[in-house]
């Protein structure tokens, strides 16, 4: 008796995982038979990792200037040649009249204006004093100081060259090692945050505008009146694109290792193992918002603005956190990627193991935790 | 006109009915406009930095107080050991490692050369290269220094020098927002045009209303003139609460040039924008599908416009898709006449190229929307 209730209790058991396998397969047709989707899916990593990696760039390069060269001797065409030879400018046009300066500016393309004084190298020579001045257009405050920097470190190199009995008199020479990235890529900061966004904006964003998507054409009704657990129908909405996202983020890391030469010096396992539980994170809150909206546009403007624009604000990887005011850094806490940003950083780049990062892992599974049960728990088994 | 007169006032009803969204494009924008200029802050002044200081003589200790005096380090530690200020840096505390090396005072004096040691942090390369740079300028001035007080005290000849003196024009104290809030505020009208025009003509062929206008003898260019007009309403509606209520009264960023030219090419970008939003829903059957492409080129318009990094240090290839963008354009103008307070004389391109977007884009749309299936 016992042995065949236990038999039955097997077989529908077994039914029912048939039906949830059946489920799974209607959602990865509805992905895949939809290019437009897949495109967004897959194009769009594979977008940014080139974008990031080889377009985008926070260094400063072939910025045009205008010399106001009002000296026109030797000593100013030595100054100007070398700044023309330096890889961050080009310069674009030597004027003689500062009221050119403005209307330079004015129309665009200028960023600075070096002003050289009459009688520059008589006075060099003569006096031993004479005076640049540098003129930046500060509506872009980085790049200005920026400029300012380079442009002083050149002249301040021209001087050492013009007085060479100075140099071996008491120099302090400093020897300087980039740790992790020696060649400096943008690469080494962006793909870790381009990981985080895509695993994000994959997960939240499609996962709701799915679930909704059948809200809105009323086929949701349909499967909440069948037999099969309404909880689960959800679970096998978001079981395609947990493993759409494990795809993606092994497109990424092939990209980022073959195209941009970057290493995994730490474990690949926990490197996976990490971005699980951002997935889950991302497809819990994705289910989050399907519960309280009703429209496809809501949920996507939801996802969108709610939770696309923190993860590029609040994760570090665009904009210092350290630089904001403090209840922001406070608000940079609770955004998940933050801390999957930071795990991958450590284990990817500097190669570090679990010892270094369990605190990270343990808030981020917190947060995965905390959503899972409370989306669970907003569940709506009735359309109101 | 009386056919377009009724069309818009479905429109406006349609949009105005649905309270949740009509709530979030106005709200969203304003939060965001609010919160991004603070966060999006790249100057770099925080670096942590760690000293080792194997010296202690008065020369080190000197060196140390002229780098955290200079306002953009932070002093995390301390050390005695390399080892332990590893440890900071490791973990993120700290970004750069200076190392002066014992006998540094001493080995100046004698043998006229020294060397100190900086180990940089270097995986936002940014940070990394802004941050030598900077610790270089501070050991060259206290190099200079040091050079000076002993050619005193010894009586030896001055040297050349030149001095150098900066002006910043346009935005004088160096304020960060100046700079974002006007770019932001051009993401934000492009979004709101992009996404909403397109869903909105989508979700009318997925409910399956459309239907309904194509069997009228409504014509195909005043169904998509009842379409374009609310929405550029809208962003112009959005574009003054951002303007004049987020950006005057927040940051108190007041437009140098005229307002009026701003709006002219306001007025001629959202055609534009408009425009590509119409294109993406032509090419699309769902939500799902309009939300896709919106996002795969919303993405392409903001990461190419110059918004978050200079398009002049884009190699070539890059340039010529951030030509090819219309937020681009917009950006530039915004800065320049906001900030440099340039005319119509300086932006006259800017304005024949906007007008080649917005009917390169629009009569794309026209020509592949289809009334018949």
């Amino acid at each position: 008796m016992f042995f065949l209730n236990w038999q039955e209790g097997q077989n529908v058991k077994q039914i029912k995982m048939k039906q949830f396998i059946t489920f799974v397969r209607k959602e990865f047709y509805h992905v895949f038979r939809d290019p437009k989707t897949l495109l967004l899916l897959f194009g769009m990593p594979i977008a940014q990792i080139v974008l990031f990696g080889f377009a985008l760039t926070n260094e400063i390069k072939n910025t045009h200037i205008v010399v106001c060269d009002y000296a026109n001797d030797n000593a100013s065409h030595r100054l100007i040649n070398k700044i023309e030879a330096s890889k961050n400018f080009e310069v674009a046009k030597i004027i003689m009249d500062h009221r050119e300066i403005e209307s330079a500016f004015k129309s665009g393309k200028i960023k600075m204006t070096i002003v050289i004084p009459p009688n520059f190298e008589s006075d060099l020579k003569h006096f031993n004093k004479t005076q640049i001045e540098i003129i930046a257009d500060a509506s872009d405050p980085n790049t200005a100081n920026s400029l300012n920097n380079y442009a002083s470190n050149i002249i301040m190199d021209y001087q050492n060259e013009v007085m060479p009995e100075s140099k071996g008199f008491m120099q302090i020479n400093t020897q300087i090692r980039m740790f992790y990235n020696p060649e400096l890529k943008g690469a080494y900061n962006f793909v870790p945050g381009v990981m985080a966004l895509v695993l994000l904006l994959v997960c939240v964003l499609m996962t709701s505008v799915s679930i909704v998507r059948e809200k809105e054409l009323g086929t949701m009704e349909i499967l909440l009146v069948s037999p099969f657990n309404p909880i689960l129908v959800i679970v096998s909405k978001a079981v395609p694109y947990f493993f759409l996202s494990l795809v993606n983020l092994s497109v990424i890391l092939l990209l980022s290792t073959t195209l941009m030469h970057m290493p995994i010096n730490g474990s690949i396992v926990l490197l996976y193992f990490a971005s699980a539980i951002l997935i889950l994170t991302a497809l819990a809150l994705g289910l989050l918002i399907s519960n309280v909206t009703n429209s496809q546009q809501a949920a996507m403007l939801i996802s969108l603005m709610g939770m696309l624009m923190p993860t590029l604000l609040f994760t570090g990887f665009m904009f210092p956190i350290e630089n904001m005011p403090l209840p922001l850094q406070f608000i940079t806490n609770i955004v998940p990627s933050k801390w999957y940003y930071i795990i991958v950083k450590s284990v990817m780049i500097k190669g570090l193991g679990i010892a270094s990062v369990w605190k990270e892992m343990l808030i981020l599974s917190g947060m995965a935790l905390f959503l899972l049960v409370v989306s669970v728990k907003k569940f709506k088994i009735r359309l109101e | 006109m009386r056919t377009l007169i009724f069309l818009l006032s479905k429109e406006f009803r349609q949009i105005f009915r649905n309270t949740s969204i009509l709530r979030m494009i106005v709200a969203m924008p304003i939060i965001q406009l609010i919160v991004m200029p603070l966060a999006a802050d790249f100057e770099i002044k925080n670096i942590n930095i760690s000293i080792v200081d194997h010296d202690h003589s008065s020369y080190s200790k000197k060196l140390a107080d002229q780098i955290i005096a200079s306002g953009y380090f932070k002093l995390n530690d301390y050390s005695a050991t390399f080892s332990q200020s590893f440890e900071e840096f490791e973990t993120d505390r700290s970004d750069l490692i200076l190392e002066i090396p014992k006998n540094f005072e001493k080995d100046l004096v004698r043998e006229n050369k020294n060397r100190l040691f900086l180990a940089v942090n270097a995986i936002n390369g940014t940070k990394a290269s802004v941050g030598s740079t900077y610790l270089a300028r501070i050991i060259t001035n206290f190099n200079a220094n040091i050079q000076q007080e002993w050619r005193e005290t010894t009586r030896l000849s001055s040297s050349p020098n030149i001095e150098i003196s900066t002006l910043n024009w346009f935005n004088r104290l160096l304020n960060y927002p100046y700079f974002m809030v006007p770019g932001i505020l051009v993401s934000l009208v492009t979004m709101i045009g992009v996404y909403m025009c397109a869903l909105n003509i989508v979700k009318e062929k997925e409910v399956g209303t459309i239907e309904q206008i194509n069997v009228t003898p409504i014509k195909k260019h005043l169904f998509i003139l009842g379409k374009l007009i609310p929405f550029w309403v809208i962003g112009l509606f959005v574009f003054t609460i951002g303007l004049f209520g987020v950006g005057r009264l927040m940051y108190g960023i007041v437009p140098l040039g005229s307002i009026a030219l701003l709006y002219a090419y306001l007025g001629l970008f959202l055609v534009a924008v408009l425009g590509i939003g119409l294109l993406i829903s032509t090419y699309s059957s769902t939500q799902q599908q309009a939300m896709s492409l919106a996002f795969f080129c919303m993405m392409l318009f903001m990461l190419m416009s110059g918004l978050f990094t200079p398009i002049d240090s884009m190699p070539e290839w890059a340039k010529w898709i951030a030509n090819l963008n219309p937020v681009t354009y917009f950006i530039e103008v915004m800065r320049m006449v906001v900030l440099k307070g340039s005319g119509f004389a300086d932006i006259k391109m800017y304005f024949l190229i906007m007008l080649g977007f917005a009917l390169f884009f629009n009569t794309w749309a026209i020509l592949n929307y289809k009334k018949t299936n």
